[in-house]
């Protein structure tokens, strides 16, 4: 076990918007069954294959906070925000206030130098999430409860403005992260993404702007061999 | 928690309110003398059917409907009719609560809107007394000083760091459990199936953490440790926040709240002495102090008022603060 490296990845979002049922499908492979509030920080390990089917494969421990969403609890939650390589981002579809609400944990989780206080009136700045680096997921949940056929053919702003993939799910069905799905491939590229910032990036650097590394592709591969 | 989406339930929040606001609007025309009276007992009489049939009708039958589709067990078709039976268990109840009062009077009969008044009275003073009771208690508290216990910074750090650990240990034995269960995966005769020879040399040949692990232990380890977890921070959330209020009452409007909850509190024991010596004696109290205070500063500054206004004026401002 202490061969094998570990990433952590905040999963956050409102209050009720389905954070638990999601981990618990990632982790379990299975729905749960009896979704109760989470009080502070619950973590599930995921043991996720990196470039999985290549022979650099490799096996990593995905550590997943599922962040407590009530309000009452953000002045003790920044705890939990130290040095992490990844962000889920989790709204409800049923709940558009979820959805616009995804940027206030977003400015929390990267703006989180004490001061929580000044953090409840702060305003996001797209500028300030230009320089970040770390990768984002976003994800709709309640997918049963909305009109069929619903899908983000139209990325929303949120996505667009952190240069995040997103997909919607229903958490009560295994199927939805079956393996080979499209949505267990973008959440396993999502992984890999994570994993190779934390291991496989030394010159993060110069990945400046988040257009150049959508357009590109992800550049490490090609900067690790210039040496 | 995010608003209410549900357009039933906001249509009927809206209308409940914008009635009370009428009655409450009719009472300020009463003392003040505007509109015809005519129209006035109309508009009340109107006002009060209405928000009789809210309360007593529509608002039990919608929370019973809405609980029951919330638990988990019941069945769609069942639903309404379970709803029907919910509400006339309400009303049964709402009858017999009003039994032990004398409010039947012989002229009017049994449904007349007099019952449903009277009882809807008598259980939203009840409620009334019950809330500012509780705010007058809750109030000084919250923000005297007296009761503020000092929080140092180290205090905080110390069970942050205490959370932290057990959160690193609760994922350390998952990472276990993880393990093990993917070894079950891969070995083909997983599980209880081998017999002792069998597991003893796998534990020997495989890896140091191999299937031997006990994972239903692991398992009860970690829920204890989940809880552990969980109260740790409900403990770093409490410190947190009378961080808060202490930093909060070095203001200018915390040490206004400061003086107000003095004040507040010594009123608070007055009432209850008066009240338990009404209760005791047997007397019927005239006026509160609040309205006695008034009468003797107006007095002494010779101003004229009418009292029986400010007498209602102030009391129910005072209660509202409360």
């Amino acid at each position: 076990m202490a061969s094998i490296n570990k990433v952590k990845v905040m999963v956050v979002g409102d209050s009720g918007v389905g954070k638990s049922a999601f981990v618990h499908l990632v982790c379990h492979s299975q729905p749960i069954t009896n979704p109760s509030w989470t009080i502070g920080c619950s973590v599930d390990i995921k043991l996720h294959e990196y470039k999985e089917g290549t022979p650099s494969q490799k096996t990593y421990f995905v550590e997943l906070w599922d962040i407590g969403g009530s309000s009452s609890h953000r002045n003790t939650r920044a705890v939990f925000y130290n040095c992490f390589q990844g962000i889920i981002l989790i709204h409800d579809l049923t709940n558009r206030k979820s959805h616009q609400n995804l940027r206030k944990w977003l400015a929390e989780l990267l703006c989180k130098e004490g001061n929580v206080k000044k953090n409840t009136g702060h305003d996001f700045d797209p500028e300030e999430f230009v320089d970040n680096q770390i990768p984002i997921l976003i994800i709709g949940t309640k997918l049963d409860m909305v009109q069929q056929g619903l899908s983000p053919n139209r990325s929303s702003s949120v996505a667009e403005e952190c240069g995040a993939d997103e997909f919607y799910l229903d958490c009560h069905q295994a199927k939805s992260l079956a393996p080979g799905s499209t949505n267990a491939v973008k959440l396993s590229r999502f992984f890999d993404k994570v994993i190779e910032r934390r291991y496989y990036s030394q010159n993060s650097s110069q990945m400046t702007t988040l257009l150049d590394r959508r357009r590109v592709g992800p550049l490490s591969p090609k900067l690790s061999h210039v040496d | 928690m995010y608003c209410v989406h549900h357009r039933l339930v906001q249509l009927i929040f809206s209308i409940t309110f914008a009635l009370s606001c009428t009655m409450f609007e009719l009472i300020i025309f009463e003392i003040l003398g505007v509109l015809e009276a005519s129209s006035r007992f109309l508009h009340w009489k109107i006002g009060l059917y209405a928000m009789l049939f809210m309360l007593i009708f529509l608002l039990p039958f919608y929370i019973g409907y809405f609980i029951l589709s919330n638990i988990r067990f019941v069945k769609q078709s069942v639903l309404k009719l379970l709803t029907v039976a919910a509400w006339l268990f309400f009303m049964y109840l709402f009858w017999k609560i009003g039994d032990p009062f004398p409010i039947l009077s012989p002229k009017h009969g049994i449904f007349s809107i007099e019952q449903g008044i009277s009882r809807v009275g008598v259980i939203g003073v009840t409620l009334m007394a019950l809330l500012s009771g509780f705010g007058a208690v809750n109030y000084p508290y919250t923000s005297m000083t007296y009761f503020m216990r000092p929080v140092t910074p180290n205090d905080t750090q110390s069970l942050e760091k205490k959370v932290l650990q057990t959160v690193d240990m609760i994922i350390m034995k998952k990472k276990r459990i993880a393990l093990a269960e993917r070894e079950k995966l891969l070995q083909p005769g997983s599980g209880s199936q081998g017999s002792v020879i069998w597991n003893m040399l796998k534990s020997v040949t495989t890896s140091q953490y191999g299937s031997s692990e006990n994972v239903s232990q692991l398992k009860q380890e970690v829920a204890a440790l989940e809880e552990l977890s969980r109260q740790l921070f409900l403990e770093a959330v409490d410190m947190h926040t009378m961080q808060e209020r202490i930093e909060w009452s070095k203001t200018l409007k915390g040490k206004y709240f400061n003086f107000l909850g003095y004040f507040f509190s010594l009123y608070c024991v007055w009432k209850i002495f008066i009240s338990t010596v009404n209760i005791v004696f047997d007397r019927v109290g005239k006026v509160d102090p609040v309205t006695r205070g008034i009468e003797i500063a107006v007095n002494y500054m010779g101003i004229n008022f009418d009292v029986s206004v400010m007498f209602y004026f102030t009391s129910t401002t005072v209660l509202c603060v409360l």
